[in-house]
């Protein structure tokens, strides 16, 4: 591994513990629910789950029969229907339709709805309308958690990002407070409480009000910094290509819960599904690597491997008995390892070395940098004509509008047109969405807006400038990337060599052009332990920061690790890039981070999840 | 001080005291006691009074009255209802009434009326011949025997459960005496009828014998069981006092009174330590106290009285005075007992020295801590003082333990400290203007906190918060709890206005922790003053934000969103006082924490819009979702849209709902804001909906009047073009069965480009003014495909290519023709030459290009693609970059 360790690293907290517990809770509720049964899980949790409980599980606790919610008429046999959901009225009317049919049918059967995190009244009511309250019985699972890796944590709510900004729906906050407070009470107490962002106050809030309401006993504190922070506070650095190979590998082949799918093109035998996580020995090496170098370490590790293969030359009968009972194994599974990260690889070259995508990071490059914008201008332009890619133009054009605050007037109407006539004019909602999380607007005139926003937002307090903000929001969205990338540094300068084998910075991540602003900003409040001398940089992310310090109840010892390890809780979803960029940080400031996210993001799965889903498929 | 053994008499080898506690300051006229139903309370508490209960003619009603324990009158009022039989008290002093019919009335301290129950529906034709109230560890229970000689319990009035209990053999009328006690949690009657004694209980009716107490005796014609339930005392009518266990297991003694009239009433005086339990007995003139040792006390008695008994002593109520009957505790004893050498007596002599400024005092201390019992002296010092009634009497006393304290080392004051401060509250609580008599002992026993609760049940509020603070209580339990009992009984004074009770509760209760004004609002609610409910609430948001506004008085506005919205809801304001002041997390969400109750009671007292702002402000989304699903069937539509309006969140949530369940109210939200982009954009969304063109296009045009209204030219151009593209698709689609419905323009004119369709395709092009570039693209991008190298020339050369030639290049080598691709390579550009050269593969072409152009990155780009065969090329290349880069 190319960085050093300047400080020894701390030990993780054994996050085990939770998919334990969730797993318990599962079990109970099956329990509660006596007799064979037929469950239906909603699709998004098929994966999640199979963390959690496998079938055989399942089975021993008289699943009889598995079936994915496909929203039609079921098939099943059995008296007892047990329903394994996310708290959808969508998928709620589909379990009323059913439960009707029966009825209708003559049939009687048992219903059981468990609802993971937790049960919204709205879905309650669903039932209640349709005069099945009665007759279904519901359940909470709370299961908040799911750890993908030693490091990383996900509540697997990708709906919490368009939900909770765009559609302005709070009613994930309570989750995300649960979430925090479920954290707090395992491996609590925490010290310090960092945040920005409207929605990081509110979790905040809401996980103060859980705390408050039981009794604190003093425990040894495993966790003893939270950073909270809004997706929205930050998003340059999701639309940003992913060059660091974990990235790579989410961007183009999708990482599903911490499983990935390698194509047909990638693997000799058909579609496999491989785990990636630390557990992964080649992986774990590779997965902050910045992709140039990825290569170079493959084949190192490939010639190693040989020369360990070759030790059986001259061995005589015992040392070979003890090298195949000992060592053949491990080297055969990271001989497959090897073989598949490889031909991975080459897949990912093929795509990624082509002259288009070449220019794509260096249009990226002028964008973060600012200079060159005509140039970035007819390249999208161009990009958009030729259907390379509708999600990659949008991506495009967001990063514009926010590194430049705003699109002018002028090529704000043309490359809209442009996107239209390329992809139907459907997309007319798209960038209504866009507009309204800020996420590609047109230039203000003048400053007035903004003043008057500040000072309006001087006048009153959080709640009521939220209120505010949100009149204003799509008026005056605005980003000021330009200046907090001064302020914070966040370019490198461009006319020195950037070696990618030592980085000495965050930027590597992105190819020594970008230093994530998220990332970032974590980095400048642990170092100053609050916001102090950053109130300029706050200002110009429209504020919502707070730095508090918990510490009720703490049993902090000397020696504890705790203080140095942090967990940082993205709101809205980070991708593989920040994570990365945030290892690195541990390493150079002797931190460990650990990565709480509503879910695994990359630039598409963000932008996807602002189109309006209802329309043709989208053709990428 | 030899006059405080005074009153001393011995029983046995304990003594017995009576002391004076009030001068009763009633005027109960001739009359007296005589004639009426008395009750009094235990632990000093209120008595009240039956006069002439036999008195039935509408003309004259007997009079019910209630006094404080001094003879303080409360209230005096004529009974209207049936004819009463037995009256007594609750253990949260709330007076009970039994009537003859069985139905019990109860009343609280101020005669005003609470509630009522009945003891079975036979009663009203047996009727009760008596009664008893007891107390239990469950609550205050009322027993009856009816004319049938049936018993009837009720062992918690508050919980009521009534049972019958067997019949008694033998039993016609009513027993010659009975009475109930609690015993193993269960409850039993014990009576005598004639002879025979009886315990009945739920199931049975058993004939007992109390040990040693034979037939020769006589009958037992009364009875009596101790405060604690523990000893029972039996009357025969031989004028024989026996007295034993309660469970009828031991016996004490049997006493011979040599009365054999039956007395009027007969009391256990006990104390807890008790040295010599007593019987005291009263007859018309006599007060009899009989010791279980055999001795006797007489007293005479020139005035019918009652007699209470309490957990250490008998109170003696007359019409003129009040006294206590106990036994001398055994510390006051050894204090004050004649030639007593306790330790605390030398004290207290040393003391008395010692003010007397006398050498003498050294002498006692002396002695004292010769036998090192200084610690003990002034331990029976301060425990004496508690059991002392006389003020005086406790200060000396509590002076000479602090005399005697001076000359300990690691001596805690707190037990001094703290009986100073209780005998201080004990001794303005015996005040006969409060009048509460209670004794150090019944003062622990009935804990501090239901002290102040009776003090607050009495309506002496200030009393109970100059105690709390003077006891140091936190203020969660102590002032803030009487101030929302004054709260709460304030909003139900009818003769203030809404607007001055508001303002006397706001300002005293203002900022203390703890005060539920959710509590407050809902007795306004009760009393049926939903107004001023009203304006105890929105006190809230002061409260949490700012407590100096609350002083002001007026309702101020703290700008939390709450605040807010008592803004829109205009109460009265006070612009004045828009100051802000921090508002402190904790308190925030202390007051938040409630809010899950509040806002069902403001929904309940009709008051949506602020249960909405609440719930909103609660952040927690299934309250609001809570609040506008009822404010949905509650109100029309107009009003409940009007009222999200004002709540974005709401509203949003509300939205939510709309798009997955009703589609069409969402239109209607989004036209009662006026929003035309949301409004054109969901015409946009509906138009995908429609499965015929022409209700499709209608729907289209009716979001172009949209966007036209919400002045997005843009979009309303975008979606005319739309709409013009679909009459274009449908038509060729009529014509030549192309299938273009529904593409975009691209994808039309790909299609059409493929079908051959040239001049359709101009006519897009020009119809939608598309820029040149997208033209070419298309056209090369076709012609590639279709393999049309000619015409591709040819289009090639018609004018100035506005994307380039390198995409030529790149449409070629996409068809994998090589050749066709070479001859454009010469127009491309010269930045893009190089790149032309290697995408044709043309690796020397390239490095010349880059070479003439000395360019090092090109030139680098170049070598990396060379292979190790390309040995010349490398060579050339690395020379001319040194050259270069000489320059």
């Amino acid at each position: 591994m190319a960085h050093s360790a300047r400080r020894d690293s701390p030990k993780l907290p054994d996050f085990s513990l939770l998919k334990r517990l969730a797993k318990d809770q599962l079990v109970y509720l099956l329990e509660q629910l006596p007799g064979k049964k037929d469950l239906f899980i909603e699709a998004d949790l098929m994966s999640p789950l199979d963390r959690i409980a496998n079938v055989s599980t399942l089975k021993q606790h008289e699943v009889d029969k598995l079936y994915k919610v496909e929203y039609k008429p079921i098939v099943s046999t059995s008296d007892q229907l047990c329903f394994l959901i996310r708290p959808r009225i969508k998928t709620v009317k589909w379990i009323c339709d059913v439960a009707n049919a029966d009825k209708a049918a003559g049939r009687f059967r048992r219903y059981k709805i468990i609802f993971t995190p937790q049960k919204f009244y709205a879905c309650e009511s669903v039932l209640e309308e349709q005069g099945l309250f009665g007759d279904v019985t519901t359940d909470e699972w709370s299961f908040y958690l799911l750890p993908l890796d030693d490091d990383i944590i996900s509540m697997e709510l990708p709906e919490f990002f368009r939900d909770n900004f765009l559609a302005g729906d709070q009613r994930w906050v309570r989750t995300a407070g649960s979430t925090l407070h479920l954290l707090h009470s395992i491996y609590g107490p925490f010290s310090k409480i960092y945040g920005i962002g409207r929605c990081s106050k509110m979790v905040y809030e809401s996980w103060r009000e859980q705390v408050e309401e039981e009794e604190t006993k003093a425990r040894q504190a495993e966790i003893g910094n939270v950073f909270l922070i809004d997706r929205d506070v930050d998003f340059v650095t999701p639309l940003c290509s992913q060059v660091v190979y974990e990235g790579l590998v989410d961007d183009i082949f999708k990482i599903k819960c911490g499983c990935v799918g390698f194509g047909t093109d990638a693997t000799s035998d058909k579609n496999v599904k491989v785990m990636l996580n630390s557990q992964d020995k080649v992986f774990n090496e590779i997965r902050n690597e910045h992709f140039s170098n990825v290569f170079g370490f493959l084949s190192q590790k490939a010639r190693n491997l040989q020369t360990a293969y070759d030790k059986r030359r001259g061995m005589d009968i015992k040392q070979m008995k003890t090298f195949v009972s000992e060592e053949l194994k491990g080297l055969k599974q990271e001989h497959r390892l090897l073989s598949l990260h490889i031909s991975a690889s080459e897949t990912i070259m093929k795509k990624k070395t082509k002259q288009d995508f070449q220019e794509m990071l260096k249009t990226e490059h002028s964008l973060l940098e600012g200079f060159e914008i005509r140039e970035c201008i007819s390249f999208i332009e161009e990009h958009i004509i030729r259907l390379v890619s509708m999600i990659e133009s949008l991506r495009l054009l967001c990063l514009l509008s926010i590194t430049e605050n705003g699109l002018l007037p002028k090529d704000y109407r043309s490359l809209k047109a442009l996107f239209l006539q390329s992809y139907g004019v459907e997309h007319l909602l798209t960038f209504a969405n866009l507009k309204q999380l800020g996420l590609l607007v047109e230039q203000q005139p003048g400053e007035t807006l903004t003043a008057m926003e500040s000072k309006v937002g001087k006048l009153v307090n959080d709640k009521t400038a939220g209120k505010l903000t949100d009149a204003f929001s799509s008026l005056a969205k605005k980003s000021n990337f330009r200046a907090l990338s001064r302020k914070l540094n966040l370019v490198p300068k461009s006319d020195e060599e950037y070696n990618l084998r030592v980085p000495r910075d965050m930027a590597y991540i992105f190819s020594g052009a970008y230093i994530p602003l998220s990332c970032k900003l974590i980095e400048q409040v642990l170092e100053r332990g609050g916001w102090t001398g950053l109130e300029e940089v706050t200002r110009l992310l429209n504020g919502h920061e707070f730095s508090v310090t918990g510490n009720n109840g703490a049993d902090l010892r000397a020696n504890n690790d705790a203080p140095r390890i942090v967990v940082v809780m993205f709101l809205g979803g980070c991708t593989f890039s920040e994570i990365s960029a945030l290892r690195f940080l541990g390493k150079e400031k002797g931190y460990k981070f650990i990565v709480v996210t509503t879910a695994i993001t990359n630039s598409s799965r963000l932008l996807e999840a602002l189109l309006e889903n209802h329309m043709r498929p989208v053709n990428t | 001080m030899s006059f405080i053994t005074a009153n001393w008499n011995p029983l046995g080898d304990a003594f017995y005291r009576k002391t004076e506690l009030y001068d009763m300051c009633w005027n109960l006229r001739d009359s007296g006691l005589r004639d009426s139903l008395v009750a009094a309370a235990h632990y000093g508490g209120p008595i009240a009074l039956l006069r002439e209960p036999q008195r039935r003619s509408p003309s004259s009603r007997p009079q019910l009255e209630i006094y404080l324990a001094s003879g303080i009158s409360i209230t005096s009022f004529p009974w209207k209802s049936g004819p009463v039989v037995h009256i007594g008290w609750t253990v949260t002093d709330e007076l009970l009434c039994v009537q003859e019919d069985g139905s019990v009335l109860i009343y609280n301290l101020f005669g005003s009326f609470k509630r009522h129950f009945s003891m079975g529906q036979e009663v009203v034709q047996s009727q009760v011949l008596e009664a008893k109230v007891f107390h239990s560890p469950y609550g205050t229970g009322v027993a009856i025997v009816t004319g049938s000689s049936r018993f009837t319990l009720a062992t918690n009035i508050d919980d009521l459960k009534l049972r019958r209990l067997p019949e008694v053999p033998g039993l016609h009328g009513k027993p010659s005496s009975w009475l109930v006690l609690t015993q193993d949690r269960q409850t039993k009657v014990i009576l005598s009828n004639g002879p025979e004694m009886f315990v009945l209980d739920n199931t049975s009716c058993t004939p007992v014998c109390p040990p040693g107490l034979s037939p020769q005796y006589g009958s037992v014609v009364h009875m009596c069981v101790s405060f604690s339930y523990k000893y029972l005392s039996l009357f025969t009518d031989t004028g024989h006092l026996w007295t034993g266990s309660s469970n009828l297991q031991d016996k004490l003694s049997i006493v011979d009174t040599k009365k054999k009239t039956t007395p009027n009433q007969m009391v256990w005086c006990c104390r807890p330590q008790s040295q010599q339990l007593s019987v005291v007995l009263m007859w018309d003139r006599l007060l009899l106290v009989a010791g279980i040792c055999g001795d006797t006390i007489q007293f005479p008695v020139d005035d019918p009285c009652v007699l209470v008994g309490e957990l250490d002593g008998v109170r003696i109520i007359n019409s003129t005075n009040q006294d206590l009957l106990q036994e001398v505790p055994l510390v006051c004893q050894d204090i004050f007992k004649i030639a007593s050498m306790a330790p605390g007596a030398l004290l207290l002599e040393a003391h008395r020295e010692y003010e007397k400024s006398s050498q003498k005092a050294d002498e006692y201390l002396r002695e004292i801590k010769e036998q090192s019992m200084l610690g003990e002296a002034v331990r029976q010092c301060v425990e004496a003082a508690a059991h002392e009634y006389d003020a005086n009497t406790q200060k000396s006393l509590l002076r000479a333990a602090s005399f005697g304290k001076c000359f300990l080392v690691d001596f805690s004051p707190d037990q001094f400290v703290t009986m100073c401060r209780e005998l201080r509250v004990l001794n303005t609580v015996r005040d006969g203007a409060v009048g509460l008599p209670l004794t150090h002992t019944q003062f622990k026993q009935l804990t501090l906190q239901v002290l102040i609760d009776r003090l607050v049940y009495r309506q002496f509020y200030p009393l109970a918060i100059e105690i709390c603070r003077y006891l140091k209580i936190p203020d969660y339990q102590g002032v803030s709890r009487v101030l929302k009992h004054w709260a709460s009984c304030k909003v139900q004074q009818k003769d203030l206005s809404d607007e001055a009770i508001a303002r006397a509760v706001c300002v005293k209760v203002g900022d203390a922790p703890g005060v539920s004004y959710s509590d407050i609002a809902a007795k306004a609610y009760e009393c049926g003053r939903t107004e001023l409910a009203i304006k105890v609430v929105p006190y809230l948001c002061l409260t949490c934000a700012c407590a100096c506004a609350c002083a002001c008085v007026c309702v101020c506005v703290s700008v939390t969103p709450v605040c807010l919205t008592c803004v829109s809801l205009s109460l009265s304001l006070c612009a004045r006082h828009l100051s802000l002041s921090p508002v402190s997390l904790s308190q925030l969400l202390d007051f938040e924490a409630r809010s899950g109750e509040q806002v069902p009671l403001l929904l309940k007292m009709k008051r949506s819009q602020l249960a909405l702002s609440k719930a909103v402000e609660s952040g927690d989304t299934d309250l609001v979702y809570t609040v506008v699903t009822y404010l949905k069937n509650e109100l029309n539509r107009g009003d409940f849209f009007m009222m999200l309006r004002n709540q974005p969140v709401a509203q949003s949530l509300y939205r939510q709902f709309c798009k997955l369940q009703e589609q069409e109210t969402l239109k209607d939200l989004y036209n009662q804001d006026d929003d035309h982009q949301e409004l054109a954009n969901y015409y946009i969304t509906a138009s995908y909906r429609e499965k015929r063109l022409e209700t499709r296009l209608s729907v289209l045009q009716k979001a172009v009047d949209e966007f036209n209204k919400a002045k997005n030219e843009f979009a309303a151009k975008a979606t005319e073009e739309e709409m013009r593209l679909l009459r274009f698709q449908r038509k060729l689609d009529d014509e030549k069965g192309a299938g273009l419905l529904g593409l975009s323009l691209q994808e039309t004119m790909e299609v059409l480009l493929s079908l051959g369709l040239h001049k359709h395709t101009e006519q897009l092009y020009r119809d939608f003014r598309l820029p040149d570039k997208r033209y070419w693209w298309l056209k090369l991008k076709s012609m590639a495909e279709k393999h049309e190298w000619e015409e591709l020339e040819k289009f090639s050369k018609s004018k100035k290519s506005p994307i380039g030639y390198l995409a030529f290049v790149d449409v070629c080598m996409k068809s994998n023709n090589k050749s066709e691709a070479r001859k454009y390579v010469s127009k491309v550009t010269p930045e893009q030459k190089v790149r032309a050269h290697m995408v044709i593969g043309d690796l020397e072409g390239a490095a010349d290009a880059a070479i003439e152009r000395r360019n090092d990155s090109e030139m680098g780009a170049v070598l990396s693609r060379c292979s190790t065969a390309d040995c010349l090329l490398i060579d050339r290349l690395n020379r001319a970059r040194v050259s270069a880069s000489k320059k």
